[in-house]
């Protein structure tokens, strides 16, 4: 994992409120856990049935009954459950999940999310994506910036195909973290050693920036 | 419905009774709970042009993979198949007709027709090209999306536990799309690790009541773990 990935996942992890139920999206949301504190009570739900999972510890013998919705062998901490598939997403349209972490192709300044799909390239399919982000209380996107050509992937409108419409509430970047408000993407933190003019330079999407707020990470 | 005295039988006397053509509903997401010795036996069998509804599409050479690599299967209802790149890779040749839908709406068609309904109302989508085509009504001042309800002919399900009337227990995430599964298809066989006589399962533990089930066998578990070499992590 990159410095900035690390930088990202700590400074994402800081959104997590002790006695939340969590759900982590696959790819760089599911190490979140890893900055998850043992004593840290938090429940981690995954769609495929289970609430109260945690990765397992060195050497601790695989239960193959046992995955996450990314499908690695995971553990469970005291309070877990599982269910069936029909009860997991109960929960999560009933919104009793209070936080989803997601990675992102395209986030634009309305809270558009698009990850799941690129015509002619990547459909294989949403699974659970699109509920988590209609209906999880607050969806916090982990992504980069830019793609690995170098193109702004913060926009002023998604050009790929939907996830779900108006869903993100606070997007964290290699670059900044910012939120989804009434009057536009406001920039809550800034990269250490970025200016905001090359914040501005990397983003398509207007960013609202009040110099004295804004925090370092 | 078969009586509950006839239940129990060999594995290979269960599956034959589905025919080509037959669509079938396989519990599982990922390797858990996917029943695999069901399917190496239909694989066996040689039954084809057959639909499958499964989460996903297990990973090349396990599970629903190997009868997708065989040619047996011509449609796929599922909400995922990104671990299967044969399976993408026969879709994308048009091989395989598949129908992809969010995971959640997918376990819903599939337990309102296990409830005796024929679907639901929901707002899942709505602003998505999920939802683009789909029917709409106007009900209590909202727009509501209608997702009707998934029948098959078959489901195969796997269990932990069992008793010969088809009382079934589920273990940790391996209950999945299983007891909504076990309650939507006309003809339900599910294969457990144990199947012991009707009495010895705690009766608050029983997830799916054997009023649903039509045939159930006994497997071996070493036969039923071949798919969790594949994504150890």
């Amino acid at each position: 994992m990159s410095a900035d990935q690390q930088r990202m996942l700590a400074r994402a992890a800081r959104e997590v409120i002790p006695g939340q139920i969590v759900n982590l999206g696959i790819g760089l949301p599911t190490q979140l856990f890893h900055y998850l504190p043992d004593e840290l009570e938090v429940l981690v739900h995954s769609e495929n049935g289970v609430l109260g999972c945690r990765p397992r510890a060195a050497g601790e013998v695989p239960d193959w009954d046992m995955i996450d919705s990314g499908g690695a062998y995971i553990a469970t901490r005291p309070g877990a459950s599982v269910f069936d598939s029909a009860m997991s997403f109960a929960m999560i349209r009933r919104s009793r999940v209070d936080v989803t972490f997601m990675g992102a192709f395209e986030v634009d300044e309305l809270g558009n999310l698009a990850n799941w799909k690129i015509p002619g390239k990547f459909s294989p399919g949403i699974g659970g994506a699109m509920e988590l982000a209609q209906k999880v209380r607050r969806l916090v996107i982990l992504c980069s910036h830019n793609d690995k050509h170098g193109n702004p992937k913060i926009l002023e409108r998604c050009r790929l195909p939907l996830t779900a419409e108006r869903c993100v509430s606070r997007i964290v970047t290699d670059k900044a973290v910012m939120d989804v408000t009434p009057e536009g993407l406001t920039v809550v933190d800034i990269a250490e050693g970025l200016s905001v003019a090359e914040l501005r330079e990397a983003t398509e999407a207007e960013l609202i920036v009040d110099e004295n707020r804004l925090g370092r990470f | 419905m078969t009586l509950l005295t006839h239940r129990y039988r060999a594995i290979d006397e269960a599956v034959a009774a589905i025919p080509d053509g037959a669509s079938i509903m396989v519990g599982g997401f990922g390797s858990p709970g996917t029943p695999f010795a069901l399917i190496d036996e239909l694989l066996a069998q040689g039954q084809r042009d057959l639909t499958l509804i499964k989460n996903d599409a297990n990973e090349p050479g396990i599970g629903i993979g190997k009868l997708i690599e065989a040619g047996r299967v011509r449609r796929l209802i599922t909400s995922h198949i990104g671990l299967n790149r044969d399976a993408i890779a026969a879709m994308n040749r048009g091989e395989l007709e598949v129908t992809l839908f969010p995971q959640g709406i997918l376990a819903e068609k599939i337990r309102s027709a296990g409830a005796g309904h024929h679907g639901f109302l929901t707002d899942i989508g709505q602003g998505t090209e999920i939802a683009a085509g789909r029917r709409e009504i106007e009900l209590d001042g909202q727009r509501w999306g209608i997702e009707p309800a998934l029948y098959a002919d078959f489901a195969l399900v796997h269990a932990e536990r069992a008793d010969r009337y088809g009382n079934l227990v589920y273990r940790a995430t391996a209950s999945n799309f299983n007891p909504l599964m076990a309650m939507a298809a006309d003809t339900v066989i599910a294969q457990a690790y144990r199947v012991d006589e009707p009495g010895s399962l705690d009766l608050e533990a029983i997830h799916t009541p054997c009023a649903f089930i039509s045939q159930v066998v006994e497997v071996a578990r070493e036969t039923s773990d071949q798919g969790r070499r594949a994504h150890v992590s």
